[in-house]
Order: C-alpha cells, then structure tokens, then sequence
C-alpha cells in the first residue's frame, strides 16, 4: 500500500507540474471563473431572485463541466501516446493502475483548486444575506464529485483514441448521456412510451444530476457519496483495461 | 544478463518477433540489427515490460519479464526509440520525476537526478525546458533518465537515430563509457555503429534471428573480406594479368578499380605485390579489404525475406 501510494503521489506531482509550466492551467482557471460567474449572474438572475443562496450558481456546474472537463481530460493519455511518453512512463517501476489514479487525481485536484477559486461568490451572498452555509459547503463537495465523475469518464475516453479532439468528442457525448438521463424530460419521455417504472428509477439512478442535486439540496447522503465512488471506479477500471489494450497501438 | 526463450509477438496476423532466442551476458554490447519493421523495437518493448509477449518469455538477472514485470523493470534502463521526453519539464526535474519513480526519495533522489545529469553533462541546461534543447541535448536527457538508477542492464532504441555526426559520436563514446559490468543492447540500422561499439551482433529480419557473432566475424562473411583493391593506369591489361593468378578466385572491375577476390587460404596480397612488381605497373592505391558488413547486411536480409513460392 505504501509503495501503490508512492508511485502515484511521484506521478501525481509530475502531473501537477505540467499543468502549471504551460499556460493551460491559469487559461482553464480564467475561463472556468469566469463562465461560473456568468452562467450564476446573467443566466441564474442570482440578484433578481433575491434569495440568499448559491442555487443559481451550481445549478450551471453540470452544464459547465460537460465541455471543460473532458477539455482537462483530453490530453491526458492521448498525449502521452502521441507523445510516446506512455513508454517512458509504463517501462519505470509504476504500475498502470498508480500512473491511471495519479493522474487522475492531480486533474481532480486541479479542478478542485480552480472550484475553489470561486469562493468569491460565496462570500458575496454572505455579504448581501444569511445563507445556509452548511447547504453551500454540500454544495461544493457534490460539485467537486461531479468533476470527478466526467473527469474519470474523460481519461478513460482519451485512452481509447491517440487524438485529442476525438478523445474530448467522445468524453462530452458520454457525460452528456449521463447528465440527460437524470432530466425530467428525458425520464418522462420513457415513461411515456411504457418503460415500467423500476427501468425509468435505474436510468435516473444511474444519472449524475440526479445525485448532485440530492448533495446540493444540503444532504450527504452516503448513497450518493457511494454512487459517485461506484461511477469513478467504474470508469478509471475501464480507463485501466482500455490502456492495457490499446497502449502500443 | 538477459535470457529470451522463444519471444514471439503478433500484432493481428502479423509476427513482429517470430520465435526469438539469445542469451546476452554482463560486458557484453550487444548490437541489435535489422532493416526498418525487421522486430527490432518490438522485442525490445517485450524486454522492457512495455509489451507482453504473444508466447515465449525472457529472464533479465533472474527475474522472468510475464511475471515479475515490475522486478525486470527495476533492473533495466531504457531508452525508447525516439527518446520521447516530457517537453514541458525542465531538464532537472525531470530526472527527479524519474528518480522519485525509482523508488528513491527526498534528497536521495535529488542526488541522484544531479548526479545523472552531471554524467552526461547535463549542468548547465538543468533549468531549461526540454522541448527547447537541441536533439542531441535531447537525447543526453534520455540516456541520463536511463542510467540514472545505475542498472544492470541497459536496453538503448536507436539511440544515435536522427543525430549529426558529432552528435552520434559522442553518444557512442558516452555508451562505451557505460559497458562495464553492465549488460547492454543497443539496435540500429547503422552498420558501423555495431562496428564502433559492440563486442556481438545480432541480425533479425522479418522477426527472425538470422546472424549471432561477433563484428569481425560478420565482416569475414563478407566476399570482400582478404580481397585486394587496386588502381592502376591501364586498367584492362591489369585485370586480365591479375585474373590468370591461381590466388584470384574472381576480378572486378569498377568505378577505376580492380578489385580481386582471393581463393580459399591463400595470400592473395603478396601474390599482387608480386605481379605489380614484374610488370611495373603504376600504382595510383593499393588496399587490403576488411569486409563490407552493408554486403554481409544486405545478404543476411535478403535470405531471409520471405521467398515467392515457385508457381
Ligand atoms: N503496435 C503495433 N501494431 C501493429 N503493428 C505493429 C505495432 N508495432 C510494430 N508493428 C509492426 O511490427 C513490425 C516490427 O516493427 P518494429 O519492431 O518497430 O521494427 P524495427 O524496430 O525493427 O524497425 C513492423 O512491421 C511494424 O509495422
Ligand atoms: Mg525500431
């Protein structure tokens, strides 16, 4: 256990260093600052409201995260094929798995920093009223497990493919499938066409939105926790037996 | 040491290494040869742990490559074919990342990333970014993420490919520097470089081992090996002279040159010198041939291609 963990803090920290020794890292955390605080005060009407709370500015996340998270993702093992680094890499004493989570988690912890990066607005709506901070902080951690949901469907999608833009089409129409599955249209839509009831339950089960808003509303369910655990070991195995396939091609 | 039992691999219905045995020993520089899609990277990918083999296995110091994957990769360094580096690090930190990924840790593996780079003479580019260095720099980066951990065995993809003349020659020297009490595979497609720094040399063709020996045994195959080069003024007259030698098995005549093929255990030089003499020729050069290992290369492959089957 101590050496899995050494191996995939040394690829972890490697990772993180490549993201800040190119210009990606701060144009990714400009970009995401700024679209949040617009989707959250132009969109999400979060002064016409006059509420105190952040609802309009999670309510995008999803929204947000379904283009700039398989953006992060993209490169991450497309790249290193393209690059040939996969062999540099996958030839030192690391096992895929340690370089799989390692990279994984310094992209997730990326998007954490640039989450919270946007602490701002919080204190705005701190400032302006008497929030329910508690139903805040759920709110951020079911944003942060989101990420990481697409982010472990984005690295097992730029696994399958040497290119990056295919990699990123191939993330977004998966997220994208995961979101839709949770809205109320889409799941009133199969049960107007006569899917029993428990299907319709497991697709919206099976949706992030679904899970998200349970966290948001102020609830750490432990269902949801599991659920969102369940999702990234899911996708970072297949990530695991996808490279194994395809790492020399 | 590095023993390979019957490594084979297939891509889809292709065999890139097709059913390869060899054992190397420590001290030797083995030269690992092969026309371009001869298996060369392949089987090295196989040795390192990058690729499983489709059957056949290898031992490296003891530890089987199927399933002591990550023992055979503590004992290797490698340098894969193209030297790919992470560009957007600088050069020191990137021999730490490698350090660290060694197993070594905190200082230890600061000391050890230093060390590297100051053999390969690294020192005063440690702050710049790889993928501003030039190739050569490059590939020195490459070769010090290889050695860095001091291996045992040493298995180097092309790694003069793509250099000038000075580049390659000082990686070649930087290689020699390294033989001692390692085990050490270098391939490429560059005859000479097996010449300059290897003790054994091994051709494969199509996936199949053709030729094991040493250099100078793969020169003596060479029907220029023992022959005799010569020019002189009347070229004609000369090579009808020197044909009618009961030392000269063949003479041939090309580019203003004769060359004259020696039959079996004879002293083919002291009989032209003879002739030269008695006929008191003009000599313009007179030269003794070694070998041409591009002849001895090209005959080996050319064996070994897969022959049309007679209708
Ligand atoms: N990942 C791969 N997928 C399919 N074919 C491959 C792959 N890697 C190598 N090959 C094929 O295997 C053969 C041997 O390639 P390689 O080992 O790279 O040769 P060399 O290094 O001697 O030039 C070539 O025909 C090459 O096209
Ligand atoms: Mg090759």
């Amino acid at each position: 256990m101590k050496n899995f963990l050494q191996g995939m803090h040394t690829v972890m920290r490697r990772e993180l260093t490549a993201y800040f020794a190119t210009p990606v890292a701060w144009v990714f955390i400009v970009i995401f600052t700024m679209l949040a605080a617009a989707f959250t005060f132009y969109l999400g009407g979060f002064y016409q409201r006059g509420l105190a709370d952040l609802d309009p500015f999670f309510r995008f996340h999803p929204w947000l995260y379904l283009f700039l998270v398989p953006a992060l993702a993209m490169r991450l093992w497309a790249e290193e094929r393209k690059s040939g680094t996969i062999e540099l890499l996958l030839t030192l004493p690391i096992t895929m798995s340690q370089a799989i989570v390692g990279k994984f988690l310094a992209a997730w912890l990326f998007l954490g920093l640039a989450l919270a990066l946007t602490v701002p607005i919080w204190f705005t709506v701190n400032y302006l009223g008497d929030p329910d901070n508690g139903v805040i902080l759920a709110a951020y951690i079911g944003s942060w497990l989101m990420a990481g949901a697409f982010l472990s469907i984005g690295s097992c999608m730029s696994a399958v493919t040497r290119n990056q833009v295919v990699a990123f089409i191939l993330a977004v129409v998966v997220c994208f499938g995961f979101l839709l599955s949770g809205l109320p249209l889409v799941l009133d839509s199969f049960r107007a066409i006569g899917l029993p009831q428990g299907f319709v339950d497991g697709i919206a089960n099976i949706s992030l939105t679904v899970h998200f808003d349970a966290i948001s509303r102020g609830v750490l369910d432990l269902r949801d926790l599991i659920y969102f655990a369940l999702v990234i070991g899911f996708w970072l195995t297949s990530n695991l037996i996808i490279l194994q396939l395809r790492k020399a091609d | 040491m590095i023993e390979a039992q019957s490594l084979t691999r297939h891509f889809g219905d292709l065999v890139a290494v097709d059913g390869i045995t060899f054992t190397v020993d420590t001290g030797q520089v083995l030269g690992f040869l092969g026309p371009n899609g001869a298996g060369k990277s392949t089987t090295m990918k196989i040795l390192t742990g990058f690729l499983p083999p489709t059957s056949g296995t290898a031992i490296i110091n003891g530890y089987d490559i199927s399933n002591d994957s990550l023992a055979v990769r503590r004992e290797i360094g490698y340098l894969p074919e193209g030297a790919p580096l992470y560009g957007e690090m600088d050069v020191i930190r990137f021999l730490q990342f490698v350090a660290r990924a060694r197993g070594f840790s905190g200082a230890e593996a600061e000391r050890k990333a230093a060390a590297a780079a100051d053999r390969l003479n690294l020192k005063h580019v440690l702050k710049q970014r790889i993928e501003t260095l030039s190739k050569g720099y490059k590939r020195r980066v490459g070769l010090a993420q290889a050695i860095l951990h001091d291996p045992k065995v040493l298995i180097l993809d092309e790694p003069t490919d793509g250099l000038d003349p000075n580049q390659k020659h000082e990686v070649r020297e930087l290689i020699r520097n390294m033989s001692e009490h390692r085990t050490i595979v270098v391939s490429t497609h560059i005859l000479e470089e097996v010449d300059a720094l290897c003790n054994r040399a091994m051709i494969i063709a199509d996936g199949k081992l053709v030729a094991d020996d040493t250099p100078a045994g793969l020169i003596e195959r060479s029907r220029y090996h023992n022959a005799v080069t010569l020019s002189v003024t009347d070229l004609q007259a000369a090579a009808s002279v020197l044909s009618k030698l009961p030392e000269a098995a063949k003479v041939e005549v090309r580019d203003g040159e004769i060359t004259v093929f020696p039959q079996p255990d004879t002293h083919l030089l002291l009989a032209v010198n003879r002739v030269i003499a008695e006929h008191g020729w003009q000599v313009h050069t007179l030269r003794l041939e070694a070998g041409r290992l591009d002849e001895v290369f090209r005959n080996i492959t050319r064996e070994a291609e897969p022959q049309e089957a007679a209708a």
